[in-house]
């Protein structure tokens, strides 16, 4: 067993729903007692999709287990496929009907239903969600694509001479974070490279459009979470090369290019000259220089997270001071990337851990989930989400995409929007004794709330945060308290921290203004 | 004029009711756990389940949690299951982890699931093991919110069950005294304490308890109450506990909370004048309040998914004091005998279902085109895609509702669907 108190990832079921609400023409009998519904919600609140996820919950009782739970799953089934009629059927179990063992492929093999039957095999006290996904979407697709030619070459339907080479773009699904509009972005990169799209999977396609994958002559991987597993396959069955490089932020979507066009054999050097995002020019203009150096925590599934280190250090002038993920089939992945930003990887799905690392390296900024966000406001560090799992916010109304160009740029506001604005540091910093420029005061922007009102009493010591080293022995002396309260305040915590664990480090009782300006000499370059 | 407790029964005690057996789209009992673990402060709820477990509990706890909760899972893995773990140890091994976690906990109740049930995990040995060892520090209770025994509200009948067993007897000379039993948030609480006491009741408490030292004594002494419909088990466990049920209207609405308030009164021998006195202004404020929406819901038609066994006592409500017409009033369970005050007052027209068959109870609410269709959060979205009007039963749980000070909230709750539709104009 092992103590959880919030979870990254739901359980594997959760990500056959995310293939199969994603899909058209697509069913999925559910093998699970009363309760396990409640994955509806996460579709129909949290996504807000109108409709519901095209699931079928056996939804047995303790009664049932005494008497025939088997025949209720095959009434289920013959039910689901009189009522919606799908062109494929998923069945499987919940981690509950895991355990009795009834055989939901088994099951329906032996109920002679006109269409294709996709036995899901997902271990719900080994894997989760992510891995259900990607499992999922992989069963389908060796489900209906055509098996009968066996060269590679064969199977893959010739593309006229001429004609624009093709692609698929696989991995986006429902509930994914952002996957609506990194699609539309991607198509779009793809078409300015002069590349068709043959099928997006699963978000939108049918069983008939899976069933003609092999009509691509390469394969996007946008999700390799979700959609690794279904390229690996598609290689080996059609000799179809992957694309997979992510093409989150400026720099990878120039090398996503690049590899397209080693993959195709065309020049797309043109089309990467023409890559130009307005984030370019303003991570270059003057008001970002106070973004420099800003030390930057990033933490996702390991897709986004590793995507994110890359743009904080090179498209934004972040240092990177912690990188980790919950991912841990991408363990080695996050290995060498934490290698190369010079950091320790964290991985765990436990957010505690997160939290301690967090706590530990005072960032100046939180790139992460929405755990991750609290975590940050806790903590009072700025923060922007930048990957699943996801919460009602992840779903704007607005087209706001992670990738190409546009999520470019999408990336430059979502991540310096929390921050102060340069020339609003400034301004801080020069006015911070005027008396109606109370430390309550946000950033102009973030003023939501009536963030203005909560100026601080004066007279009242500030309330210390818990101290990083944990050590409450040394004491302030008045002038040094004092002395603390004129430097500004969005650094004033770490200006705390620092003289604290310099004056613990050299067993300073009493912290003066002498100690605190050698912690301040100490602590800079 | 005031209601009095006596409601005359003016509709035929054999209805018939819409048996239902097929899809559920319901919660488990481990949601109970949501409210539960705000209401009772030094208490922590360690479920022994999947990940799935986990997952239902956060995402119905508002998707995110903004502080460490009061309740984890202890997720059970192939180690577990193959035997290789044993699972004895394993629990005291999560439950030493809390209770280091949380040093001021002082009642942890280890909650079964699905998985726990299916493979026979027998908590209440391992928790009667763990609280002979633990107590008096801290209390170790068990009970089962696994979505095959419970639906979402019987989570909480469950875990008060457990506590009722773990009450202490009341000496058997004591005056008589008054227990409320069904979680009610603070406010509500305060309020009906207010009220009891003004009419004299002196010895009140209420199950659960904020905390585990305010736990009332149970005995032949005790009358209590019921605050919600879904309690069954736990008013069995009183019963057999030597307590005796004082039946009423359940405390919704003006009328529901005038019934239950001049019950109590006359179970425990006040005057009904002193009683009246107390009541008369706070009732007759309530009934103003509920007036002021009537206008907005007369007429209008409802329509009740199963969820909380809240419906019937909310349609009694809609019925009687806004002028609804409950189209079905869907329930997970009826309970005849506390709810046969409520049935009496359901009027005849009303299809009372009782289980569900989603697919077609969806027909059946597409057919019927009510005004408002009150729904869990799964169907909510759905149906409003589909031009219907809807109310998140969940809300009614989550809100305070019960007594005169929340009547008109309660009204207020099913007119805002209403009166966003009539606003909007994209």
């Amino acid at each position: 067993m092992k103590l959880s108190l919030w979870t990254y990832e739901g359980p594997p079921h959760v990500g056959a729903m995310r293939v199969a609400t994603a899909m058209k023409g697509v069913h999925y009998v559910l093998h699970a007692p009363q309760g396990d519904t409640y994955a509806d919600l996460l579709f129909t609140m949290i996504e807000r999709r109108p409709e519901r996820p095209p699931v079928t919950y056996t939804t047995f009782q303790a009664r049932d287990l005494g008497s025939d739970t088997a025949e209720l799953f095959k009434s289920s089934v013959r039910d689901a496929f009189e009522r919606f009629r799908p062109d494929v059927m998923l069945v499987g179990a919940s981690c509950t009907a895991e355990l009795i063992q009834d055989d939901p492929g088994g099951l329906a093999a032996t109920m002679d239903l006109p269409i294709p039957i996709v036995p899901l095999e997902l271990p719900a006290y080994q894997k989760k969600e992510n891995w259900g996904a990607a499992e999922t979407l992989y069963q389908l697709v060796r489900r209906v694509v055509p098996t009968t030619s066996s060269s590679e070459t064969e199977r893959r339907a010739a593309r006229e001479a001429g004609s624009p080479p093709r692609c698929n773009i696989l991995g986006p699904t429902a509930l994914g974070f952002r996957h609506r509009d990194d699609t539309l972005e991607v198509t779009q990169l793809l078409k300015l490279a002069g590349i068709d799209v043959n099928v997006v999977a699963p978000l939108g396609a049918t069983a008939a459009d899976l069933a003609r994958l092999g009509n691509a002559d390469f394969n996007v991987v946008l999700y390799p979470e979700v959609a690794g597993l279904t390229a690996q396959f598609l290689k080996r069955h059609f000799g179809q090369p992957a694309v997979s490089t992510v093409p989150i932020g400026l720099s990878a979507v120039r090398d996503f290019l690049r590899e397209i066009g080693a993959t195709v054999g065309a020049d797309v050097s043109t089309v990467i000259d023409q890559c130009e995002s307005r984030m370019s020019w303003y991570s270059r203009s003057v008001d970002s220089t106070y973004l420099t150096g800003k030390r930057v925590f990033i933490f996702g599934d390991a897709t986004h997270a590793i995507a994110a280190a890359r743009v904080a250090r090179d498209e934004l002038g972040f240092t990177v001071v912690g990188l980790g993920s919950y991912s841990r089939e991408f363990a080695r992945e996050m290995r060498n990337a934490a290698k190369e930003h010079g950091v320790e990887p964290l991985i765990t799905d436990d957010y505690l851990e997160v939290e301690r690392a967090i706590e530990k390296l005072q960032p100046e900024l939180v790139l992460g989930t929405q755990m991750e966000r609290h975590i940050a406001k806790r903590l009072s560090i700025p923060c922007a989400v930048i990957s699943a799992p996801v919460h009602v916010q992840d779903f704007p109304a607005r087209h706001s995409p992670q990738m190409g160009l546009e999520g470019a740029s999408v990336l430059f506001d979502t991540w310096v929007h929390p921050l102060m604005m340069g020339l609003e540091e400034h301004l801080l910093g020069m006015f911070r004794d005027d008396f109606e420029f109370g430390d309550g005061a946000k950033p102009s922007h973030l003023a939501h709330g009536g963030g203005e009102k909560a100026i601080p009493q004066k007279s009242e010591p500030e309330q210390a945060p818990v101290s990083a080293t944990g050590s409450r022995e040394t004491a302030w002396s008045t002038e040094a308290e004092q002395e603390l309260r004129k430097i500004p305040f969005f650094v004033r915590g770490k200006a705390r921290r620092n003289t604290e664990r310099f004056a613990t480090s050299r067993d300073i009782a009493m912290i003066t203004i002498e100690t605190l300006y050698d912690a301040k000499a100490h602590y800079s370059r | 004029m005031i209601t009095t407790a006596q409601v005359q029964p003016t509709k035929s005690p054999d209805r018939s009711i819409l048996r239902e057996r097929g899809q559920r789209e319901v919660f488990c009992g481990l949601t109970g756990i949501v409210w539960l673990h705000r209401k009772m402060q030094d208490a922590f709820f360690l479920v022994i389940g999947s990940r799935t477990c986990a997952h239902l509990l956060q995402s119905a706890a508002g998707v995110m949690i903004f502080a460490e909760p009061r309740f984890a899972t202890a997720i059970i893995d192939d180690r577990d299951l193959a035997g290789l773990a044993n699972a004895d140890d394993e629990v005291e091994r999560m439950v030493a982890e809390v209770v280091q976690r949380r040093p001021n906990l002082r009642l942890l109740f280890l909650v079964g699931s699905c998985p726990s049930e299916v493979i026979k995990l027998d908590l209440s040995r391992i928790a009667a093991r763990l609280d002979s060892r633990m107590s008096p520090k801290v209390r170790v209770l068990n009970y089962s919110g696994s979505g095959i025994e419970t639906t979402f509200t019987q989570g909480e009948d469950a875990c008060l069950e457990a506590l009722v067993g773990s009450l202490c007897a009341a000496p058997s000379d004591a005056h008589p005294n008054l227990l409320v039993v069904g979680a009610l948030a603070d406010v509500v609480e305060d309020q009906f304490r207010r009220y009891f006491n003004a009419m004299g009741i002196e010895r009140v408490s209420f199950l659960p308890s904020r905390r585990l030292d305010d736990l009332p004594e149970v005995g032949p002494s005790t009358r209590y109450l019921l605050a919600q419909p879904f309690l069954a088990q736990t008013s069995a466990a009183l019963e057999r506990r030597g307590a005796n049920r004082i039946d009423a209207l359940f405390p919704l609405g003006a009328e529901g909370t005038t019934s239950w308030l001049m019950a109590a009164a006359q179970a425990l021998h006040i005057p009904s004048h002193r009683a009246r006195a107390v009541i008369e202004g706070p009732a007759a404020r309530a009934r103003a309040v509920v007036d002021r929406w009537r206008s907005d819901l007369e007429g209008k038609r409802v329509f009740f998914f199963p969820d909380s066994q809240l419906e019937v006592p909310l349609a009694r409500f809609l019925t009687r004091e806004l002028g609804v017409k409950p189209v079905e009033i869907g329930t997970p369970y009826l309970h005849r005998a506390h709810l046969a005050q409520e049935l009496a007052l359901i009027p005849d027209d009303s299809v009372i279902s009782e289980g569900q068959d989603v697919e077609r109870q969806l027909e059946r609410c597409r057919r019927a085109r009510p005004d408002i269709t009150v729904c869990g959060l799964g169907l909510a979205n759905p149906l409003e895609a589909e031009g219907l009007t809807t109310k998140w039963s969940i809300e009614l749980l989550f809100t305070p509702i019960h007594g005169y000070e929340q009547a008109g909230d309660l009204a207020a709750l099913f007119q805002r669907p209403l009166d966003r539709q009539s606003r909007l104009k994209v």
